[in-house]
């Protein structure tokens, strides 16, 4: 790229440094905050780094190479990304992106020459429930509108700071829309903490001294009000809200009974799964809920060491959850002494930086060492060696957030709701073509079209559960119910409407997959791109049969072969679209059995432009 | 010492196994060979390139980092799992620019071998032509990365065996490329030297020595003499007897 602009002085990178240890973990945070002072990373920058971690250059290159929103080239003052899940696409994102990059007089993913701005897509930033959305630097814009960017690119021209931005631009609703037992009330600092350490039957904290319950055999420190509410988390069968459902008594007791001078507790708010958004509104408005939750974690599994890894789309809520934690700490809620017990826990924030692999928890704990988000072997399971290796609880922000409830009023209260193996309620998280996105949270059990009902959604052709790694739902299959013994999910519920070519939804998602493989694994890294490939040369109504069969052959490879949950569910949609919306591809189709990719005229365009002719004869 | 007690199914036999080996090891050792591009058994096994997929009791695993059970059934030489390494090969080559015909490391290369051994006839895929960096900064040694396959092998070695940590990986998804640890990114100011293993262990021609390029003429080499499955048994037999006695 042309490097004529003037960059920032490299100066605040000093300054950075000084507020980190010498710990290559943290190398991580340290590349983001030189990102948000600079713009970029150049290579004066990646050496101070390197040097004041011990870590070699090339390490530190490769993590900058590896996260979306780190950069080696300069971004400009203002660095605008545009949100590109199905659900902005359908609120006119691209068109928009257009408008942005021809009005600012910039090419797409490129830094204007005069270095003051430039305009990206990334993907979903989880505000599908107020799309279109951007991100100004690391601030969220929703509703975007026309008249709102016109606004934007007027302030941007006059070198207006975002700070001084009009607040409205960047307000964030909860929208939530339907509360059940979980979130119908309100939750009181430290009453969970309390209830779990209560559990033990003796009426006063005082009676339960941490450090008497030291299990003299294993030198494990838990007792009796951790075993008692293990023992209610075991009663509430609560599964983990991640999507994989993984019963968390089970996580939390194994964790618990590996010998280990340490253990971590996890908090994984990395929510990359497009058409999610439930986090958001969790560490918005239920912060203390979930953190409470993972102390609780932490109590029961004898940890001293909490960590919420959240990704940086939610940097907004940044000074808030500081906050949160400070005041929980000043309440004895968190830290050295919590409530008097002599218990010892604390939560850190660790901050993402563009990568959707990191919602899978191996490659989350590399992420949180400060690495490449790459997954792990599978073995061994983190709750053996996690975080440094000790065993270690990932929980998704939903599962602690109910572990604090089920804490406060007992696993038999929890079971009662949902379904006899889905215990308890889910937050839904409904975006696309609806009356009212946002949040719902309904008891597991809940079917499509009462979902459907409730948002103002009932004309819809399709509903995509759990985003573009889980399932499509056709209108014949709107009764069935969302739980994990039919309809397992994460929770994300988008809708298409009758009118939407749903080959737009598929087109988007294998862009995505495309764009997010980790490219460890041959399978997913070669695959997701052989794929977009395919589904852009169908789009471009250049399609045979044979594409179409090699698409199914390269989704069972990497449904096989992938090393990982990403590459291994990437071409979900792509199956489920090609058995269900058969109509939408072969619109698209030609008839020939192959078509050559290869369009051997357009490649002789440059030798056109290189001899000056453009007669018949130079054209096939 | 192997327990004579302990085996696993593999397709028709049963395998021995000594406890905490991989399915790969233990059918190394028992001479069956399972296709394999990232792994080397001389280095940690990494399980990124997953030609070596075998199916266990009925799920998929890397066999390199699977531990075995006894009893356990394994497929490896199936139709299916061919068809699987096949295509898998195809990708590792389509990803990349690789040119036999013209390649200094043609009858040593073990992407090459794969391919004659399974029985390629073509790439199949529409081909990428990336545009890649060849570094040949160094007076001894050339990184082609035109002809990377992504195993990670020089990294690993490099940080593990050589103790240099000259390569890492950086990019994310098909970007994925190796960076060297220079001031320059260039491998005449790094720590690298013509004897590292990092460099002479790169199992097709993106890391190599400059001036070897003939040292065996074609017909004569490493795979003109063995298919790749013989070679590598009879070299991981080797390592093992070395090993254990």
């Amino acid at each position: 790229m042309i490097r004529a602009v003037s960059t920032p002085a490299i100066e605040p990178v000093s300054l950075i440094l000084q507020h980190y240890e010498r710990d290559p973990g943290e190398l991580l945070q340290i590349l983001i905050e030189v990102q948000h002072a600079l713009h970029w990373v150049p290579e004066e920058a990646v050496a101070l780094v390197a040097a004041h971690l011990g870590v070699t250059r090339a390490h530190v290159r490769g993590v900058v190479g590896f996260y979306s929103f780190l950069s080696d080239a300069y971004l400009g003052e203002y660095v605008i990304y545009v949100s590109d899940n199905i659900t902005d696409r359908m609120q006119g994102s691209e068109g928009f992106a257009k408008y942005l990059c021809s009005r600012l007089g910039v090419p797409l993913g490129q830094t204007r020459a005069d270095g003051r701005v430039s305009v990206h897509f990334t993907s979903c930033t989880g505000m599908c429930d107020q799309g279109p959305a951007l991100l100004v630097n690391t601030l969220p814009v929703t509703r975007v509108t026309r008249e709102r960017l016109d606004k934007i690119m007027e302030l941007i021209t006059a070198r207006t700071p975002v700070a001084d931005w009009p607040a409205e631009y960047f307000e964030v609703s909860d929208n939530f829309r339907r509360s059940d037992v979980l979130f119908r009330r309100v939750f009181e600092p430290g009453e969970a903490l309390q209830a779990a350490m209560r559990r033990a039957g003796d009426d006063t904290l005082k009676s339960i001294r941490f450090e008497e319950s030291v299990d003299p055999a294993s030198g494990v420190s838990w007792k009796r009000g951790a075993d008692e509410t293990l023992k209610e988390l075991y009663r509430s069968d609560l599964r983990g809200r991640g999507g994989a459902g993984f019963k968390a008594a089970i996580k939390w007791e194994t964790c618990r009974d590996i010998p280990s001078p340490e253990r971590f507790v996890v908090c994984n708010a990395d929510e990359g799964e497009p058409g999610t958004f439930k986090d958001r509104v969790l560490l918005s408005s239920y912060a203390d809920m979930v953190f409470e939750g993972m102390t609780i974690c932490g109590y029961v599994v004898g940890s001293s060491q909490g960590i919420l890894y959240i990704r940086q789309e939610y940097w907004f809520l940044k000074q808030a959850l500081e906050a949160v934690l400070q005041r929980r700490r000043e309440a004895q809620l968190l830290g050295e002494n919590i409530l008097g017990t002599g218990f010892r826990f604390d939560i850190r924030i660790h901050w993402g930086a563009g990568a959707y692999i990191c919602g899978m928890e191996t490659a989350l704990i590399e992420s949180v060492e400060g690495r490449r988000g790459k997954p792990r072997k599978r073995w061994p399971l983190p709750v053996v060696a996690g975080v440094e290796r000790r065993p270690t609880v990932v929980n998704n922000v939903e599962t602690f957030a109910a572990a604090a409830m089920i804490a406060l009023k007992g696993g038999a209260w929890f079971a009662g709701h949902g379904t006899q193996h889905s215990t308890g309620t889910k937050l839904f998280c409904v975006s696309g073509d609806c009356e009212r996105p946002g949040i719902y949270e309904y008891p597991f059990g809940v079917s499509v079209r009462e979902v459907l009902r409730d948002c103002g959604g009932l004309d819809a052709q399709a509903v995509q559960v759990s985003g573009p790694s889980g399932t499509t739902i056709t209108r014949p299959e709107f009764r069935r119910v969302f739980a994990y013994e039919d309809l397992s999910t994460v929770g994300t519920v988008m809708v298409f409407g009758p009118k939407r070519d749903m080959f737009d939804m598929v087109r988007c998602y294998t862009h995505f997959f495309k764009h997010e493989s980790c490219g460890l694994c041959t399978p997913c890294r070669v695959g997701t791109s052989l794929l977009a490939g395919l589904v852009d040369k169908v789009a471009e109504g250049k399609g045979s049969p044979m594409d179409l069969e090699d698409i199914q052959h390269i989704s069972q490879l990497m449904t096989t072969t992938a090393h990982c949950g990403l590459g291994q569910t990437a071409p979900n949609h792509l199956m489920d679209s090609l058995v269900k919306f058969r109509g939408d591809w072969d619109k698209r189709m030609m008839v020939a059995e192959f078509a050559p990719a290869f369009d051997l005229d357009a490649s002789l365009a440059e030798a056109r432009q290189l001899t000056g002719r453009d007669d018949a004869a130079a054209h096939l | 010492m192997p327990d004579s007690k302990k085996t696993f199914q593999l397709d028709d036999r049963e395998v021995p196994f000594r406890e905490g080996q991989t399915i790969f090891d233990a059918a190394m050792a028992a001479g069956i060979f399972i296709p394999h591009l990232c792994h080397n058994p001389d280095f940690e096994p990494h399980s990124s390139c997953r030609l070596c997929t075998v199916i266990v009791n009925g799920r998929p695993f890397a066999s390199c980092t699977q531990p075995a059970v006894a009893g356990q059934m394994v497929q490896s030489n199936t139709p299916e799992l061919r068809d699987m390494r096949r295509m898998l090969t195809q990708m590792l080559f389509v990803e990349g620019n690789h040119n036999c015909p013209g390649c200094i490391k043609s009858g040593h290369c073990r992407l090459q071998a794969t391919a004659y051994e399974l029985g390629i006839p073509d790439n199949h895929y529409q081909q990428f032509f990336p545009l890649r960096e060849v570094d040949a900064s160094h007076p001894g040694i050339i990184l082609d990365r035109d002809r990377c396959i992504l195993c990670g092998l020089c990294v690993r070695i490099s940080r593990s065996v050589d103790k240099k940590n000259v390569f890492a990986m950086t990019g994310r998804g098909i970007d994925t490329t190796i960076v060297v640890d220079s001031p320059s990114g260039l491998l005449v100011d790094s720590t690298v030297s013509v004897d590292d293993q990092a460099v002479l262990n790169c199992p097709v021609g993106a890391l190599m020595l400059k001036r070897m390029a003939f040292d065996v003429p074609f017909g004569d080499r490493t795979y003109d003499q063995a298919l790749y499955s013989e070679d590598s048994v009879a070299r991981f037999q080797a390592t093992e007897a070395n090993r254990h006695g």
